[in-house]
């Protein structure tokens, strides 16, 4: 349980535009041990699915590694060749991305599209084995095995996304990585997906990385998480003492702006201002401007920004760790 | 105070789209040929304003300017190869005269005798820096002059197409049912119509000027294929929230169609009028080459003029009236198109890269 | 709170749909199939259920964007301050109608025309139904910019959509919305697309505005913490019928169509702590259900709570 899976240590990364880079992220650093469950939340523009493409090492071509490593089971992906990141992605790390049940190809059957990737990693199965083993994979996630002779448009929003978790899952990835999966579903079609999504994960022991702007589903997937904002983790920690003690501002803003359909209906608090542009260098703390109480140090910016340690594997950026 | 916000808003716009352009070479490469032609047919009339040319030797229809050489009177023999000659093609050499050539012209002259001649056409020299065509004409003039025909026929025909396409798209797209309909299959005809054959049949009944020639391309351009693709994103516009909108506040169709889709529409129209200048230039210069045209001067005209004088089938010898002008069609209409495939990468955000 | 601003009684829209280019026969799809709600002065009504279920086209249907197959729909005209049938009124009617009767879209990036500045987007109604003189009109779109947050108003005039945020664009979309002083605003999902940390500013704005101005909403959404969070009474719709419409806390409390109960058990609950339970219903048992029967009623089980009842032996059986 305790086994260190994935390590991402110091991890810089911009994107080169035409209006300048952007810095998208910025000296992140987690671990996920194998089993667990952790979730990266933040507002859109946060760099949370820059994070999550930089991990498969599948970022766009105009992105640039400035700083840091990411090692899987002792591994460094970064600087790998492209023949050796193919093994990686899917047989190690896999991903569900948003809206990745529109990236079926409507002209080939479902099933057809999981063997050809099962073909890719495991030369030697046979095709029965394949069919075999889609077809468990389908129970696993919810479907009927009739579905693998079924084309992408005959399915349901829902039934497709399943199926990209079936794919997903055929070349028995360790890590899956889930950005926003369930975005443009409903909240009834998000509520059985998560459940797939916890039971798999579950009966074959892997370690889920979480990707959301939603804190209610991040509450109820992951064993700890990181918030993100601006391209740094601001907070880290596991789950459960993150949500009853937050000690990030932003932490704290993204809490009190969730509205619940339970406990008592309570008077919800916004945040002022937008996230601040990536594009030129921020000093000193990048929140300090929407902060509601930010300290002296965060507001003539003359802090840096950097983890520090307030509880069991709980680490608030020192900018915040005494403003709540 | 606020007119500077709005000049600044301006400026930074027409600079974000200028740094897009800018990033396509073939965009810049078109937008450098398109200038220079420009810069060739505002050249000519300031040259004869400021009397830096006069119009008796330089104009390019009426003008005449002849070289005067001297060449010895030789007669060719019947059969090669002799002391002198050792091909036909090496008599008369280029100081020689053929005595049997003058003759037919009762020109009395003898075998030995200085024989005092015009050049036409004259090769390139400083005075003339493409030469003169076959009636001592300035060709660099005539570039110049044609050069002003090929702007004014394309962009003229270019505004009229793409104004009649813009407004029956948007129509099609905004009114649908009958209208659409009608407007389709106007559409498909004309795509069908084999343009060039048609235009020679109006040739034929009617003397084309280059406004008529401006005027026919433009409407057949307009109610082609681009209604077709301008009525296609008038209909992505139509179902905007915006247009919603502007319906449920109780806007009315006239309204909705003029503020709100063609505003929307026009960059894609304007996209289109670049690219049918080239179609523009190009018809002008084969229906000129065949001699359809009631035109003064265009390049087209150059070349039906050195093709019909018989230069054209004497290799390179006179290269001067024919590719001068060959090139300047080739490079005018592929400028435009390039022009336009640079604006493509401006206003299709798909197709950036970055 | 009092007297109706709206009632919607029996409202159906279908559409025709061909099957293929070539078949004849055309497929009937039942998009609203007969709902009836009101909505009070000053209340906002929520109105929710999954996507395809028809919340869309109501909206579209009540704001004359596409008509209606049948049904009535009355309004309370304010000059008039009586009931009118929007299919009875004049065209001098349709006007008020219109004046008074907005809605906001759900994606601020679309719903603004982009080649239009701020000032001119939100001058379009006033100009339309010729309300006031032109410097009247600058002074009404300066005051609004700031009623919506957008301040000082002078910065925003002269600027394009493209040039403002999510947020500030929702706030202008509010603000063109309401520079009429409307009566009745419908609101199709006017947050869902904009960022946590953004969208309970919009919701408040929204909600303050209801009181200051004395406009209802019909608010549209799929997520029922929204709903609570913005609305009085929620009307849960499924498959182009209301199942349920109640107080927001008692349809909350004590669901009873299971339909409702199942939407209820979906949200995600902010709290590690607390372990959901799932309310599981067959749905295809229940689409059939609903889509066999056509004279289910609404029964009210008191509180002004009512319920659809599928079959006339009375409430339907739980899966």
């Amino acid at each position: 349980m305790s086994q260190k899976l994935l390590e991402v240590t110091n991890l810089s990364m911009h994107y080169d535009t035409l209006d300048g880079n952007v810095d998208a992220v910025k000296n992140v650093s987690f671990t996920v041990n194998s089993g667990e469950s952790f979730g990266l939340v933040g507002e859109s523009g946060c760099g949370k699915t820059s994070v999550a493409m930089t991990l498969l090492q599948l970022q766009p071509d105009n992105s640039v590694i400035t700083e840091g490593s990411i090692k899987l089971e002792g591994k460094e992906l970064i600087g790998l060749s492209e023949n050796d990141l193919r093994k990686v992605r899917w047989d190690s790390i896999s991903i569900v991305f948003q809206g990745a049940m529109n990236a079926w190809n409507p002209v080939i059957k479902i099933g057809e599209q999981i063997r050809e990737a099962m073909r890719e990693h495991y030369p030697q199965n046979s095709k029965q084995e394949n069919i075999n083993k889609i077809n468990e994979l389908f129970k696993m996630v919810g479907l009927d095995e009739s579905i693998s002779e079924r084309f992408p448009h005959e399915l349901s929003g829902g039934m497709k996304q399943r199926a990209v978790i079936a794919l997903a899952l055929s070349c028995d990835p360790k890590i899956i990585i889930a950005d926003e999966p369930t975005t443009a579903l409903d909240v009834v079609i998000q509520d059985q997906i998560l459940n797939e999504i916890k039971k798999v994960q579950n009966l074959l022991g892997l370690s889920l990385i979480y990707i959301s702007h939603d804190i209610a589903v991040i509450a109820e997937m992951t064993d700890k998480i990181a918030v993100m904002y601006a391209g740094s983790i601001v907070e880290i920690g596991p789950t459960q003492s993150v949500f009853e003690s937050p000690k990030h501002s932003y932490t704290r803003a993204l809490l009190d702006s969730t509205p619940s359909i339970r406990g008592e209906k309570k008077k919800l608090r916004s945040l002022d201002g937008e996230p601040p542009s990536l594009i030129n260098e921020i000093q000193g703390c990048s929140f300090s401007p929407r902060c509601p109480s930010p300290s002296s140090g965060c507001k003539n910016q003359s802090v840096e920004m950097g983890l520090i340690q307030i509880g069991e594997e709980h680490f608030v950026d020192k900018c915040c760790s005494e403003c709540v | 105070m606020e007119n500077q916000n709005i000049e600044r808003d301006i400026k930074a716009t027409l600079k974000k789209n200028w740094r897009l352009f800018r990033q396509s070479r073939l965009g810049i490469t078109g937008l450098v040929i398109v200038i220079f032609f420009g810069f060739l047919a505002i050249l000519q009339p300031i040259l004869f304003l400021t009397n830096v040319w006069d119009e008796a030797t330089y104009h390019p229809v009426v003008g005449y300017d002849a070289e005067q050489v001297t060449r010895t009177v030789v007669e060719c023999p019947d059969e090669y190869p002799t002391r002198e000659y050792e091909t036909k093609e090496d008599c008369p050499r280029v100081d020689e005269v053929n005595i049997r050539y003058l003759k037919a012209f009762n020109i009395q002259v003898e075998v030995g005798d200085l024989y005092e001649s015009n050049v036409q056409p004259a090769p390139p020299s400083s005075r003339h820096l493409l030469g003169t065509d076959s009636l001592g004409r300035d060709i660099f003039s005539q570039i110049m002059e044609g050069s002003q025909v090929a702007f004014l026929l394309g962009l003229i025909s270019a505004i009229i197409g793409v104004g009649i396409s813009t407004l029956l798209g948007t129509a099609a797209a905004f009114y649908g049912g009958k209208l659409d309909t009608y407007l389709m299959r106007q559409s498909d005809l004309v795509l069908m119509l084999p343009s060039l054959p048609f235009l020679f049949i109006i040739s034929a009944f009617a003397e084309l000027k280059v406004w008529h020639l401006a005027i026919v391309l433009g409407t057949l351009g307009g109610l082609g294929g681009s209604v077709i693709t301008i009525k296609s994103q008038a209909l992505q516009v139509k179902v905007k929230p915006f247009v919603d909108s502007a319906r449920i506040t109780g806007g009315s169709k006239r309204r909705i169609m003029f503020s709100h889709i063609l505003p929307n529409v026009a960059p894609l129209a304007l996209l289109y009028m670049v690219f049918s200048v080239t179609g523009a230039i190009a018809s002008e210069s084969v229906l000129s080459f065949l001699g359809l045209l009631n035109i003064d001067m265009s390049w087209g005209i150059m070349i039906y003029l050195a093709q019909t004088e018989g230069f054209i089938f004497t290799g390179l010898k006179y290269w001067w009236l024919i590719l001068p002008a060959g090139l300047a069609v080739t490079l005018l209409a592929g400028g435009f198109y390039l022009v336009g495939r640079g604006l493509d990468d401006v206003f299709n955000p798909r197709l950036r890269r970055r | 709170m009092g007297k109706n601003i709206l009632e919607v009684r029996n409202l159906v829209k279908h559409f025709e749909v061909s099957k293929s280019v070539f078949s004849r026969n055309k497929k009937i799809v039942k998009a609203v199939d007969g709902i009836s709600f009101d909505i009070k002065a000053g209340e906002t009504l929520g109105l929710v259920g999954q996507s395809g279920c028809g919340k869309t086209t109501t909206a579209r249907s009540l704001c004359l964007l596409d008509p209606k197959t049948s049904g009535t729909v009355n309004f309370n005209n304010p000059e008039t301050s009586k009931m009118e049938s929007i299919d009875e009124i004049d065209d001098d009617g349709i006007r008020v109608f219109r004046r008074n009767m907005q809605m906001i879209f759900q994606d601020p990036y679309e719903s603004l025309n982009p080649r239009w500045t701020i000032k001119d987007i939100i001058k379009e109604p006033l100009d339309i139904h010729n309300i006031g003189s032109l410097a009247e009109r600058e002074d009404a779109i300066v005051e609004i910019l700031r009623t919506v947050g957008l301040t000082p108003p002078e910065n925003y005039l002269k600027r394009y959509p493209h040039e403002i945020s999510g947020g500030q664009r929702q706030r202008v979309s509010i603000a063109r919305t309401l520079v009429m002083k409307p009566k009745f605003v419908i609101c199709d999902e006017p947050t869902s697309m904009l960022d946590v940390s953004i969208r309970i500013s919009i919701m408040d704005l929204m909600l303050n505005l209801a009181k200051e101005l004395d406009v209802s909403y019909l608010y549209i959404t799929h997520d029922l913490a929204v709903a609570r969070y913005m609305c009085n009474r929620i009307a849960v719709m499924f498959n182009g019928k209301i199942v349920e419409i109640a107080e927001t806390e008692e349809l909350l409390q004590n669901p009873i169509h299971p339909y409702t109960k199942r939407l209820i058990s979906s949200i995600p609950i902010p709290d590690p702590s607390y372990k959901r339970e799932r309310y599981e219903i067959n749905f295809d048992e229940l689409d059939k259900i609903i889509s066999n029967n056509t004279d289910e009623q609404m029964v009210d089980v008191g509180n002004e709570h009512l319920v659809a009842t599928h079959d006339t032996k009375g409430f339907f059986i739980e899966t």
